[in-house]
């Protein structure tokens, strides 16, 4: 009797493998799957969530203008949670699922190494948000980015520092990550060619709670400025330290502070951050009727939402102009021609990287950030 | 100097935190000889009912900072008593007389289980509250370098302080700590002469997890910021510190929590910052190599 139920069992079972065998050999015809990937879980979920919305609604607005080649857009997302280990098992995994087109991944950390597996398995990945110069510096034909990068965001940075903050006391932290010590790094750069000196430079912990040891040095140290190099969570902990023990030190930041959650932490004591960012492509008002539809889902199209939204209808364009999806063909197209997106018109450089403007500065301000207007 | 005393307010702070949590752990250890790995996660829980508390009491309207903070202490502690009760009737108790690694694997599935658990209910998302008590005292104040206490750290010195002295207390007067010390002692012995030992040990878990509640408190409200996995780097600090101090001792953890705080504040205040884990670390592994039982723990008597 139990036998048989089993033997029943493994029958159906083998019946429903060969269904789903089935199924995606149809779905592979009729469908292009492609994907975005970043954290879409953990300390950083809040740019995974970004991500997924942009790459959602593009591939719903392309699907519904008849898709690209005749065919329908298929959307895999994965969680690299911002770990360089899982980056490169989710761009694996991507590879296995027969993806065509990668939106990702969100940290450079995690872009770097996940880029080594797409560049070998021939796939087209183009990163919304990952601004470490090493991505596209290391003469990998299939990667792309459609941000900036941090030496130029760090030229910006450390330029307006020094025009602005002339005869202040400065410190740079970071937290070591990879982009958060480039950005750093190519900050303290510029300020030294301007001439600036620093009066202190230190480091700190990711994931951490408690930044009150750091916080002390700078109030030791009479820190005016603080440029700091990382992510919002540890941002605006160290905002809310520095307030606690007195300190009116300003922080300046780099993208990754666009993000609501930064304020949640900070709350009023955030007044006043500073950072820099690509110029908001929703003052756009092209933009603004995609921006509505995203309010009307609940949710603000902030950082980098309407960056992955670029990035897949860039693919779009370049698979339609080249006629296939081969990464050969389309690295063509996106190297000599230009994309109509919801961040302008773009095209791309030989080494990848995106022929945008550059960097502006933006202000935290009564729970939303602006230009800066000072 | 000033420096000097910032930093030490900065330690303080960070170990009375890490030694709440000690507490659980050591108190487990005394009575049953189980790590409990799970009491991480019962802080974790503490911090998350804590912020559910604000946020609701926030909804509907109280103002009064300190009674929102009572409030909230007391609903967390009851919660999350609950949690290390249950925890210690399901996954402990049944294995209770069994070999002795079986509760500690029971207690490292407990830990997954918690965490996921979190994780599903609540999202992965870092949740954060804006800060409620802000402000403090200036110290003392030198060439411009001004030392303060906020208000915050001292409610959390002082929240320490006052259960500290009350644990010692309940262990060397009330009959509870009485039927404590004799069950860490022999708990046959004990339960042949009139102790409801499984009682008892309910009862260590309902205060440890009731400690880890306040640190959870404490932390939602000073730092701000919680995610389902803060258990897991705090609860392997607080462990530390409960070895360091000598595990089964109470003033041991308390000891320990406060050492581990004040390794980690002084190592990032005077040498590199990213080497402060392999510090205090450095300094377990030295002081057990000298003083295996930990700085106030007793050697552990043979019974013949």
């Amino acid at each position: 009797m139990h036998a048989k139920n089993i033997s029943i069992l493994s029958a159906l079972m083998a019946i429903g493998l060969a269904l789903t065998g089935c199924d995606s050999k149809t779905s592979e015809s009729n469908f292009i799957v492609i994907a975005t990937a970043g954290p879409m879980t953990g300390q950083y979920a809040t740019f995974g969530e970004q991500m997924r919305r942009g790459a959602e609604q593009a591939v719903k607005d392309i699907n519904a203008a008849g898709g690209v080649l005749g065919k329908k857009l298929k959307l895999e997302i994965g969680d690299d949670q911002c770990d360089p280990k899982q980056a490169v098992a989710v761009a694996n995994q991507m590879v296995n699922k027969g993806v065509k087109f990668m939106a990702g991944h969100f940290c450079s950390g995690s872009s770097i190494p996940a880029s080594q597996v797409y560049q070998t398995e021939n796939i087209l990945m183009i990163s919304p948000g990952s601004t470490n110069p090493k991505l596209t510096e290391r003469g990998m034909s299939n990667v792309f980015r459609v941000c900036g990068r941090d030496d130029q965001q760090g030229q910006v940075a450390g330029d307006f520092i020094a025009d602005k903050f002339k005869g202040k006391r400065i410190a740079v932290v970071h937290d070591k990550q990879a982009y958060s010590q480039g950005l750093a790094e190519e900050t303290m750069k510029q300020l030294k060619k301007r001439g600036v000196s620093l009066a202190m430079t230190g480091t700190v912990t990711p994931k951490e709670k408690d930044y009150s040891a750091i916080v002390t040095r700078l109030k030791k140290n009479r820190i005016d400025i603080l440029f700091y190099g990382g992510y919002h969570a540890e941002a605006g902990l160290i905002v809310r330290q520095m307030r606690e023990q007195g300190l009116t030190t300003r922080l300046v930041s780099g993208d990754a502070l666009v993000t609501q959650e930064f304020w949640n932490i900070t709350g009023k004591l955030g007044e006043g951050t500073l950072m820099t960012f690509s110029p908001d492509p929703r003052k756009n008002p092209k933009v603004a009727p995609l921006v509505a539809k995203f309010k009307a889902q609940g949710f603000s199209a902030e950082g980098y939402t309407l960056y992955t939204y670029a990035a897949i209808q860039v693919f779009a364009q370049a698979a339609e102009r080249a006629g296939g999806t081969d990464a050969a063909k389309l690295r063509e197209q996106l190297h000599g021609s230009k994309f109509d997106t919801v961040l302008g018109t773009i095209g791309f450089d030989a080494k990848g990287d995106v022929t945008a403007p550059g960097y502006v500065f933006y202000e935290w301000k009564d729970g939303t950030y602006d230009y800066v207007t000072f | 100097m000033e420096y000097f005393l910032q930093q030490l307010i900065n330690g303080l702070t960070l170990g009375a935190v890490y030694g709440l949590i000690a507490i659980g752990y050591t108190m487990v250890y005394g009575i049953i000889g189980m790590i409990n790995f799970a009491h991480g996660e019962i802080y974790m829980i503490g911090s998350f009912i804590a912020l559910i508390c604000f946020s609701i009491l926030g909804l509907s309207g109280v103002a009064s900072v300190p009674l929102a903070i009572l409030v909230v202490l007391l609903v967390t502690v009851l919660f999350t008593a609950a949690y290390g009760w249950a925890v210690e009737r399901l996954a402990y108790r049944p294995l209770r007389g069994s070999f002795r690694l079986a509760p500690l694997i029971s207690a490292i599935g407990m830990s997954i289980f918690l965490q996921n658990y979190v994780q599903l209910l609540q999202g992965a998302r870092v949740k954060a509250m804006a800060p409620m008590v802000t402000g403090g005292f200036v110290v003392t104040e030198r060439a411009g370098f001004q030392v303060t206490l906020s208000y915050m750290q001292i409610i959390i010195m002082a929240l320490t302080l006052i259960l500290m002295a009350g644990f010692s207390q309940l262990i060397s007067r009330t009959a509870l700590g009485r039927a404590q010390r004799a069950c860490e002692q022999d708990q046959k012995m004990a339960a042949l002469s009139g102790i409801d030992v499984d009682r008892t040990v309910s009862l260590t878990f309902l205060l440890g997890a009731g400690l880890a509640a306040v640190a959870g408190v404490m932390t939602t409200l000073h730092y701000g910021v919680i995610d389902f996995f803060i258990g897991f780097l705090v609860g392997l600090k607080a462990f530390t510190a409960a070895v360091l101090g000598g595990i089964g001792s109470l003033p041991g953890a308390m000891l320990g929590g406060i050492l581990i705080g004040l390794v980690e504040a002084f190592w990032a205040a005077y040498f590199a910052a990213e080497y402060k884990d392999v510090a205090a670390f450095s300094i377990l592994v030295l002081v057990l190599v000298f003083r295996p039982t930990g700085l106030l723990g007793q050697p552990e008597v043979e019974k013949v």
